[in-house]
């Protein structure tokens, strides 16, 4: 005891504040203070003024978008703050644009339900600030302490708004699953890093990855990389962790299920991508396997339970769980020394180019709902008949979900095939082979609802157009815009793919 | 040597805490069976920053315990809720979505 406190006075006694990179750390200061304009305003604001909070969120957004976008410009090298605890590369900054982008839009889906609902409005907008500067964070953090701070704060204002709607039962139980499995995983994965800790004497993710590289792995090791990743499985909802997953998104809000299933889900994802490519390249002989099952089951029980859904908001929720797959199925030959590069390139552009399309399938599905006050299946007969623009985005984004040329789904899922046909191992022809099968399993789902739309007539006759309020049509055009540029022009992403920049810049 | 006992203290407390999330049907005590793995973890925390002599664990342990604290805020406002709404908090009964 005595001899840690007097380390501990040593350490202090050489203590020297450390040098901080005020432009590196801007686009989260200028969260951090748009936080605290978008909370006091909203106590000054009259009800009658409660729109403009939508608007000023939206701004603050953009406002923390422009320093991303300088610091990309300028982007030589890469900024490395305490100690390489968080650190401000290519990668992190890809990710903290499509994180601002993805809030963007849902502030744009979320205008209009909320007024209509009656809901509250500042709260909401200052939790979901609160839980995009999480996944901003999440995009930088190279030390387990930083992590988990990231992920707490993403996710406990993301349980609160899955409950938004506090009077209506099924969004009660959608945050309380929610927040239960949730808080549930983070207590393994920190039970994960606390062996992980123990393991390696170290919280640094490349101090874990030298100490996890160097001789075979011992028993603690193993235990404490199948709970990190056990933990980050829930968060992504994989099979077999995914049970909260249906319920919440079909409980919870639409604007907050899109949020969910794209921006909470991703930042998931890059936290996994930086324990697997910087903290764990030495354990691939524990990761790949269980990553492996992992995407085998997620795809494969996500597509067959979505097979059967009649509910398009449950059935997007599974078609999200088994995307889940094959964004995780690259991340299966992280460690291959051939396809590590173009496993990285991989997951980066299967978020970005999902990010859009599911997205966009939402806010059609909000439009639509609108109007039809269901989202059962048959409610969407004869969308085409009397909206036709709406039933156009909503095959745009369902045939790009289905991977179908030239829209984004499908470079995405190329460059998932080529990932891990990169590895060349037998294990990864097996893989590949089960994804190609689940790729037409999924289409079928997705072409049944889109037949729906296009053959079927009105459930009741009604052919009322629909009037989709502005908000949602500018996030539409954003997601279509998106979803179709990806796809017809994807060398604007494939360069993520360059592997010295950015293997280079992660291991580093 | 002291600090491995108290690593198995820890896995034994984490044991009882995932038995009690996975058996028990009352919200509040699915609450404090999470927090016993939470304390699970800042034991092992404390314990191996003892054994390894660096501090990392113990700020560790700091941030756990005041994150905690916030996870359990919103969790116990959330079993108010679902209070007020149903007279129970049986999580079993949550069930109105299948499939």
């Amino acid at each position: 005891m005595i001899a840690v406190v007097s380390s501990v006075l040593a350490q202090a006694s050489e203590w020297v504040s450390p040098t901080i990179d005020w432009h590196a750390l801007a686009p989260e200061i200028v969260l951090v203070i748009g936080i605290n304009i978008v909370l006091l305003l909203d106590l000054q604001l009259p009800d009658s003024k409660k729109w403009a909070m939508a608007s000023i969120t939206g701004f603050v957004l953009l406002a923390a978008f422009i320093p991303v976008v300088t610091l990309w410009v300028i982007g030589d090298d890469t900024r490395s703050l305490f100690d390489g605890r968080y650190v401000i590369d290519e990668y992190a900054l890809v990710l903290k644009g499509l994180f601002l982008l993805a809030a963007y839009v849902i502030v744009l889906m979320s205008q209009t339900e909320l007024e209509e609902g009656g809901y509250y409005q500042g709260e909401f907008y200052v939790l979901l600030l609160c839980s995009v500067l999480g996944m901003v964070m999440m995009a930088s953090s190279r030390d387990l302490v930083s992590i988990f701070v990231a992920l707490e704060l993403l996710s406990i204002p993301a349980y609160m708004m899955a409950a938004w709607r506090k009077r209506d039962e099924k969004s009660n139980e959608a945050g309380v699953k929610y927040y239960l499995l949730g808080v549930f995983a983070s207590a393994v994965l920190l039970y994960g890093m606390s062996l992980l800790y123990g393991a390696t004497r170290s919280t640094l993710l490349t101090d874990i990855g030298a100490a996890l590289s160097d001789g075979d792995l011992i028993a603690l090791e193993v235990v404490a990389v199948v709970f990190v990743l056990c933990g980050f499985a829930f968060k992504i909802s994989a099979v077999p962790f995914h049970t909260w997953a249906p319920d919440t998104y079909e409980g919870a809000p639409l604007p907050v299920t899109a949020f969910l299933s794209v921006a909470s889900k991703a930042a998931g994802f890059v936290a996994l991508m930086s324990i697997i490519f910087i903290a764990f390249p030495g354990a691939d002989g524990v990761s790949e396997p269980l990553i492996w099952t992992l995407a085998v089951l997620t795809m494969t029980i996500g597509n067959v339970l979505a097979l059967r859904q009649t509910n398009v908001v449950r059935l997007l929720a599974y078609s999200s769980v088994s995307q889940g797959g094959f964004i995780l199925m690259p991340l299966a030959y992280a460690g291959d020394p051939n396809a590590g590069g173009s496993a990285l390139n991989a997951v980066i552009v299967y978020l970005l180019v999902y990010a859009f399309m599911n997205l966009g399938a939402f806010a059609v599905v909000m439009a639509v709902t609108r109007k039809t006050r269901s989202a059962e299946m048959s409610a969407f007969g004869g969308l085409f008949g009397y909206a036709p623009g709406l039933a156009t985005a909503m095959t745009i984004f369902f045939a790009s979900l289905a991977g179908i040329p030239p829209l984004g789904g499908w470079f995405a899922k190329f460059n998932a095939f080529r990932a891990v046909l990169d590895a060349g191992t037998t294990s990864a022809y097996v893989l590949a082979a089960i994804a190609a099968v689940n790729t037409v399993i999924a289409a079928a789902y997705y072409m049944r609802v889109l037949r729906i739309v296009w053959m079927d007539d009105a459930p009741d006759g009604d052919t009322s157009p629909i009037v989709t309020p502005a908000p949602i049509a500018a996030a539409l055009g954003l997601t279509v815009i998106g979803t179709i540029v990806l796809g017809v022009l994807p060398n604007i992403v494939a360069r993520f793919g360059d592997v010295d920049t950015l293997t280079g810049a992660l291991g580093s | 040597m002291l600090a491995v006992n108290f690593l198995l203290l820890g896995a034994v407390l984490f044991c009882i805490g995932v038995y009690g999330v996975i058996a028990r049907r009352n919200a509040v005590l699915v609450l404090m069976s999470i927090e016993l793995i939470l304390n699970a973890v800042n034991l092992n925390l404390i314990a191996f920053a003892l054994i390894k002599g660096t501090v990392d664990g113990q700020v560790f342990a700091l941030y756990v315990v005041a994150i905690a604290a916030a996870e359990v805020g919103v969790g116990l406002a959330m079993v108010l809720m679902i209070y007020r709404n149903r007279r129970s908090i049986a999580l079993d009964e949550l069930s109105e979505m299948k499939g």
